[in-house]
Formats: C-alpha cells, sequence, structure tokens
C-alpha cells in the first residue's frame, strides 16, 4: 500500500483532493446505515488466536439490521437467516460456531456451510449472496488462498451489490492482499470495562477496530463495544491525541490547511 | 382388513417374472465360446457338500437324460455316463438377479427380488406406456430374448397370484380382476401356494393336490390343522389369502399410490452430452407439468439411464423443499450428469419423483426471477447440497445435555427445530467452539484454583481476569464411570483475548493424576 506524502503532489491535486474529500467526508460511525444503507462487502483481518473477527462481524451486521430503514409494511423484525461460510482450515483454528454463545438475536437463525477448499467456501458465500433470504452471509477463510484473488472479490462485491445482501469476510492471519471490498478492517480483541458486580471477570467483548482502507470513508481507529442501544465507537486515546481531541473533525481538514509547498 | 383393493379403486398390476433356467443361462452367457463347445452335451452344474458333489442346475438335455436338480452327481452318473460338468456360483447368480431387478424397472417403478430365480415389478399404471398389458408381456419377452435368458411371466393383482401363474400356469396369463384370481387358479397344484416342501407334502397325503381342493374341505379343518403355523411360507390359509388379495402381503410397497414418472424410449441410444442435456430438459418439463396437474412438488428426483449392453445408472437428487421447477431440476442435475459413461449408448431415460410433497400452485419461473429478486432459500440449499454434499450445510439446534459440546448437534438446514429447554441466562458460553478441546500447559499458584498463565498454541497468556469455576458434573447416565467433572473457567488475557477453558477433574477425586486444563471456546 503505497503512501505518497501529500507535499510531493503538484497544486491542482489537493483541488481534487478537497472535493473527494468533501464526499469522504463522512466519517464512520455506528448506526451510519440508517442514511447510507448497509456496507455490503466488508473484510475484518483477525488473528486465528481469538473470536474477535467472527464476533466484531456480527456486531457490525446487527448494528446495520438494527439501523437500515425499513420499507412501508415490513416494519416486522427480521427472521431471515445468516449464512455462515467456514473453510475447515478455518474451522479448525477457530472453531465453530457455538449456538449457545451466539447473540440472542441469531440464535436458531444460523445455517452453517464446511468447506473443504476456498473455492468451495468462495462458490457458497456467492451462491448465499443471491438469496433473498438472507440477511447477512458471514465467511471466515484462513490464510491468503490462490482462489481468493481481486476477480473472486470483485465477484463477490457485484453479487452482493446486485441482491443487497451484506457480506462479511473474515480472513484469518491473511496478508492484506488485493480487494474490492468496500470497507477494510483490522480486528484485535481489547480490554473489556469491568462488570459492576463483579470487577474480578471479564466484561463485555469489546474490540480495536482499524479501518485502514474504504470506498465511502475516511480510514480511522475505534474502539468498539456495547452501548445502550447497540454498537458504541470510541476514539482510543492514541488516535484522539492525534485530532486534538475532536472526532467530528474532517479528515482532510490537516490536508487543505496545508500552506503550498514551497518550490525551489 | 379387507385387503389392498380398498385403497385405490382400480387394483394393483403386479408383473412376476421367473427365470427357470437363470443358472444354465448365465453360466453360458459368463462362458460363451466354451459353453458352445457343450451346447450339445448333457451339462449340470454342481456344488460341493459333505456327500460329495450334488446336482444344482441342469440342461434340457440333461433332464431328458435322468439327472434332476438337487441329486448326488454320482447317481447321475449312472443313469447318463456322459454328463458335463460346471461348478455352480450361487452368489454370482444372486448377484445377476438384482442387477436384473434394477434392469426390470423399465417396466415399472418398483421391482424386488424373488430369489432365487425370479423377478417382481409393479406395473400399476404403465401398460398404457407399451400399449398395453400383452405388449408389455410381449417387449419383455423381447427384452429378456435378446439377453438370451428363458423366462415365464404373469400379470396378476396380487404378487402371489402372479407368483403362482408364472410358475404353473401358460406363459403370459394376464388376471384382470380380483374376482378372477380363485377360479383363474383353481386348476394349479398346491406348490403354487409357495410353500415349504415339508408342508406340500402334508397336502399331499391330505389328499389336497390342487388349490381348488382346499376350498373343498372347509377353512376351519385347516384352520385347525395348521393352527400352530404362523409363518406364510408354513400356513397353506394365510398363503391362500396373500394370493387372493384378501391379507397384505409385506413383500408390497404399502403406498398405493402413483409416483409421477416420466420416460422417453429414444430411437438411437445416444452417447453424448449434448443430446442427453435435451432429453433430460424435455423429461424435467414433462415432470413439472405431471406435478402441476397433481398439485405436487418434487422432494427426491431419480434420474434412471438404461443402457443398450444393460447397465442402469441411476442418479438421485434430494432438495430442501418441494418444487416443480423444471429449470431448476435442469441445473441440478447438470452437476450429476458429468461422469456418466455411456458405454455403447443409452436407449431410454427415465424421471421420477419418488418422494413428493403437495405444493400450490404458485409463480411459476424461478429462474429468471432469481435474476432480479434473489433465490429462495430452499433452492440456494439445493445448490449449495449439490456442489458441497449434503453433509457440509447444517444448522446447529439444541440438545439436551449440560457437556457444552454434546449440548450443541448439526442438522440439515430446514427441518424443524426439536423442542428443547430454553437455556439458563447466567450461563455465560464463547461464541466458538473448538472442534475438540485443545489441551493447555498452565502454572498456578493453587493446585485448585485458576491458573496465573497458560501457554496454548506455542504463545504464553498471562490471566488478567477471570469469572468461575462453573462446575460441570460428568452425565454419569451416558458416560463411564471414571469420567471427570469440569471446572470452567471464563478468562481475558492481558491483551484482552477472551477464552473458555476447563480443568478436567480436581485433586483427589479419585479418578487419575494431576488434572489436567483444556481451551474449549473462543469467546467474542
Amino acid at each position: 500500500m503505497p503512501h505518497t506524502d501529500p507535499a510531493s503532489l503538484p497544486i491542482p491535486a489537493f483541488a481534487d483532493v478537497a472535493a473527494l474529500s468533501a464526499q469522504r467526508s463522512a466519517r464512520w460511525r455506528p448506526g451510519l446505515a440508517a442514511q447510507q444503507g448497509p456496507a455490503l462487502h466488508s473484510e475484518l483481518f483477525a488473528s486465528s488466536r481469538e473470536g474477535g473477527g467472527a464476533a466484531a462481524a456480527l456486531a457490525f451486521a446487527l448494528d446495520d439490521i438494527r439501523h437500515v430503514p425499513r420499507a412501508e409494511g415490513n416494519e416486522a423484525r427480521d427472521r431471515r437467516s445468516v449464512l455462515w461460510v467456514q473453510t475447515r482450515e478455518a474451522a479448525r483454528r477457530v472453531g465453530r460456531p457455538y449456538r449457545a454463545g451466539l447473540p440472542h438475536a441469531l440464535q436458531g437463525r444460523v445455517i452453517h456451510v464446511l468447506a473443504e477448499k476456498a473455492e468451495d467456501a468462495l462458490f457458497a458465500l456467492e451462491e448465499g449472496l443471491r438469496c433473498r433470504d438472507f440477511a447477512f452471509v458471514l465467511g471466515e477463510i484462513a490464510g491468503n488462498p490462490g482462489a481468493l484473488d481481486f476477480t473472486a472479490s470483485r465477484r463477490l462485491t457485484l453479487a452482493g451489490e446486485r441482491h443487497g445482501v451484506p457480506l462479511f469476510l473474515v480472513r484469518l492471519d491473511a496478508a492484506r492482499d488485493l480487494s474490492s471490498a468496500r470497507m477494510r478492517w483490522e480486528i484485535a480483541s481489547a480490554p473489556s470495562p469491568a462488570p459492576r458486580w463483579n470487577p474480578q471477570a471479564p466484561g463485555a467483548p469489546r474490540w480495536r477496530a482499524d479501518l485502514f482502507r474504504a470506498r465511502a470513508h475516511a480510514p480511522g481507529e475505534w474502539v468498539l463495544g456495547e452501548g445502550g442501544d447497540g454498537l458504541a465507537a470510541q476514539r482510543p486515546a492514541r488516535a484522539a491525541d492525534h485530532d486534538g481531541g475532536d472526532t467530528a473533525a474532517s479528515w482532510t481538514a490537516g490536508l487543505r490547511q496545508r500552506p503550498p509547498p514551497r518550490r525551489a | 382388513m379387507s385387503g389392498a383393493p380398498a385403497a385405490s379403486t382400480a387394483p394393483r398390476r403386479i408383473l412376476s417374472i421367473w427365470l427357470p433356467s437363470l443358472a444354465i443361462d448365465r453360466w453360458r452367457l459368463v462362458m460363451g465360446e466354451q459353453a458352445r463347445a457343450l451346447a450339445d452335451a448333457p451339462l449340470v452344474l454342481i456344488s460341493d457338500t459333505a456327500h460329495g458333489p450334488r446336482i444344482e442346475a441342469v440342461t434340457q438335455i440333461a433332464a431328458a437324460a435322468g439327472a434332476q436338480r438337487g441329486m448326488m452327481l454320482a447317481d447321475a452318473r449312472t443313469l447318463c455316463p456322459a454328463v458335463a460338468t460346471a461348478p455352480s456360483d450361487p452368489a454370482g447368480d444372486l448377484a445377476f438377479l438384482e442387477q436384473l431387478a434394477l434392469w426390470a424397472q423399465r417396466w415399472g417403478p418398483w421391482s424386488a427380488l424373488d430369489a432365487p430365480d425370479g423377478l417382481l415389478v409393479d406395473v400399476t399404471a404403465v401398460p398404457h406406456l407399451f400399449g398395453g398389458e400383452t405388449l408389455l408381456l410381449e417387449d419383455v419377452r423381447e427384452a429378456f430374448a435378446r439377453r438370451r435368458l428363458a423366462v415365464r411371466m404373469a400379470i396378476a393383482p396380487t404378487a402371489g397370484a402372479a407368483w403362482a401363474l408364472a410358475h404353473h400356469a401358460p406363459d403370459g396369463t394376464i388376471v384382470e380382476h380380483h374376482d378372477d384370481i380363485e377360479r383363474a387358479l383353481s386348476d394349479l397344484p398346491v406348490a403354487a401356494l409357495r410353500l415349504d416342501q415339508d408342508v406340500v407334502t402334508v397336502l399331499r397325503r391330505l389328499g389336497l393336490k390342487r388349490l381348488g381342493d382346499i376350498t373343498t374341505i372347509g377353512r376351519d379343518a385347516l384352520q385347525r390343522r395348521f393352527r400352530n403355523r404362523k409363518s406364510p411360507a408354513a400356513n397353506p390359509l394365510i398363503r391362500r389369502d396373500q394370493l387372493l388379495g384378501r391379507v397384505p402381503e409385506p413383500l408390497l410397497p404399502v403406498i398405493a399410490q402413483q409416483v409421477p414418472l416420466v420416460q422417453r424410449r429414444l430411437m438411437e441410444p445416444i452417447r453424448h452430452r449434448q443430446l442427453l442435456d435435451q432429453v433430460v430438459a424435455d423429461l424435467a418439463q414433462d415432470m413439472a407439468r405431471e406435478l402441476e396437474g397433481q398439485g405436487q412438488g418434487a422432494r427426491r428426483l431419480e434420474l434412471g439411464l438404461w443402457r443398450v449392453d444393460g447397465e442402469v445408472i441411476v442418479r438421485r437428487l434430494e432438495m430442501a423443499a418441494a418444487t416443480r421447477d423444471p429449470a431448476h431440476m435442469l441445473r441440478l442435475f447438470a452437476a450429476r450428469l458429468d461422469d456418466i459413461d455411456a458405454g455403447f449408448g443409452i436407449e431410454m431415460v427415465r424421471l421420477r419423483a419418488s418422494w413428493a410433497e403437495p405444493l400450490a400452485l404458485a409463480q411459476g419461473d424461478i429462474e429468471s426471477a432469481a435474476e432480479d429478486h434473489g433465490t429462495s432459500l430452499a433452492a440456494c440449499i439445493d445448490r449449495l447440497t449439490v456442489r458441497l454434499g449434503a453433509q457440509a450445510i447444517s444448522r446447529p439446534v439444541p440438545f439436551a445435555s449440560h457437556i457444552p459440546e454434546r449440548a450443541q448437534r448439526w442438522r440439515k438446514p430446514l427441518e424443524p427445530e426439536p423442542s428443547s429447554q430454553g437455556q439458563l441466562a447466567f450461563h455465560a458460553r464463547p461464541l466458538k467452539l473448538l472442534d475438540s478441546a485443545e489441551k493447555i500447559a498452565v502454572l498456578y499458584a493453587t493446585p485448585d484454583g485458576y491458573p496465573q498463565r497458560f501457554r496454548w498454541r506455542g504463545e504464553v497468556h498471562e490471566v488478567v481476569r477471570v469469572e468461575g469455576p462453573e462446575r460441570i458434573a460428568p452425565e454419569w447416565w451416558r458416560e463411564r464411570g471414571g469420567a471427570r467433572l469440569r471446572d470452567y473457567y471464563r478468562i481475558e488475557d492481558g491483551q484482552g483475548r477472551r477464552y473458555w477453558i476447563y480443568r478436567q477433574g480436581i485433586i483427589g477425586d479419585g479418578r487419575g493424576g494431576a488434572p489436567d486444563w483444556y481451551l474449549q471456546g473462543l469467546c467474542a
């Protein structure tokens, strides 16, 4: 991922960047699905030593489902099934979903597919995205299999956008290869808040989420956890310092105010 | 029990095929050239017994010379010194008969072995495909003649009657109605009742030689004579009632309903995939029409391909929900036809919905709708099943057990959920459960407490926060006596990673040495 120093760019480039920044200024936040619709293709990179990847994917999906505005006469709670696809290697590393530990809204709605190869998993994901009876599709693929190249991820993006079914693809122990995912996250577990009645016990789960690539949003880093109603996100202490404490400030604000580079 | 005809107005039609010289015919087919050399020699097939070789089957020439089935070879040799012998192969005959039974489904959707040398085919509602029952019998005779197998056959409303007619009446007898059976069979010998040899002997000694004779002495007398014989093969009254259709015979399928069935008999045997696809597409259309007429949808489909050389290839499909969409059927079958070996060609193709469920008339074309609105859940699961196999797609359902890995089972995705007790709210469970709990090496302050740090998959985790233990006792009604209890802890390490670990057993429980620690689940 090459990063170009803005100082080396010619001046007109900043005008384009400014126009682009206006579109991208909507920083990601929980509940954004109410205005923009659900995130249709997200990739979450996580380690196989923890259950954080799939858990965060479920949290994102449930947050989107909660906030997506419903059409007239369709206000009933979404009881559609959820397709959960794992390769055998991924199931070996992080285990299979356990019904009693799933979020309450999803218990009894999970349909699980165990694929031997990454090709089969991609086939299952695409068929799931084409099916109108799935609320969302969750995939777990370990490593960087050859079948999961840019073309394959583009197929998934197009299928998901055509039929409006969100896809959350958890990449276990994978390098950040090429992908057409609309949002790409790096997820790691974070220390949980102490429960009120037993401070020694692990509390409600929290994850450190790094949005490192997104089509419609600026990159950023958050600590996700359960809020009063659904997903809550805080800026981590380090990132908040960097932004001067103003979380609402646009990512590109600093870029525009930068003085033009001095020419020799 | 008034018998089978109550279920449907039209009687069942059972075709019984008897191969009187199955062993000899098969021996000739297998041996080929060598058999032709022996064509006009008296040949017998023998098996070895404790008292020397015994004759299992004889050719007509050998029978004319005096050899009989069941005779010792030495006795036959005294009658006809020129007798030629070959070993018999009853297991091979049975396997061949099984093949034949499958092949004989070309005349009806259901067939059964009638060991050792017969077949039963249910031809109910089928003869019109062949132009009537007489022509059906002609077709059967022709097909068997092509394979050089001698047959005798009959069609009757019950399997017993058909068997009796095939064995003891003129070849090709057809009995139309239940009422005609008694008259048609009254002249047959009592052996036509499919009785054991000793019972036939008893009846002969009683002077009852023909089926008609049995009615003359009254049912009560026979009832008393055979009151201890419960097996149908030992009780002539049960056999007679089965033959007349008064008592259902468990040999037959109990469902007296018509299975949706379409077939194509091909003018030219096909050998290419493209043509086969076309035929299957036509059959799928026919099947859709057939199912629509009955207001049903197929859950299981069987595609049978009859090859010219007598092989039958069967491909089965099971669908998650009833459907009658031809495009969907075709799409599912397309993946299954890749590995078919057409050999010298396929002469007949048949599609059969062996399991159908009521399906109301509804929206027609799912495929084109799928492009715009997505597929339905059932169609999606069908596609996944065909590509990945049935066991790859499942759904977790709860099961009544305390042991965590046993409290969840995997079932088919669209099966109704079994009823279960609700989950206790204070039982915190992990999001993921490893396929098998992995052993971890621990370092602890006190042997009966939780660990300070542990090593899992080659990395050391510091335990920062912990909740537990939650003690789960072994299920004594399922496990051996030596099973140890488990103390579960929910822990969080220094980086915030949350796990579910347990200690198997406690020190001093008398069920083994120092307890081991395992990591079983990953928490959210």
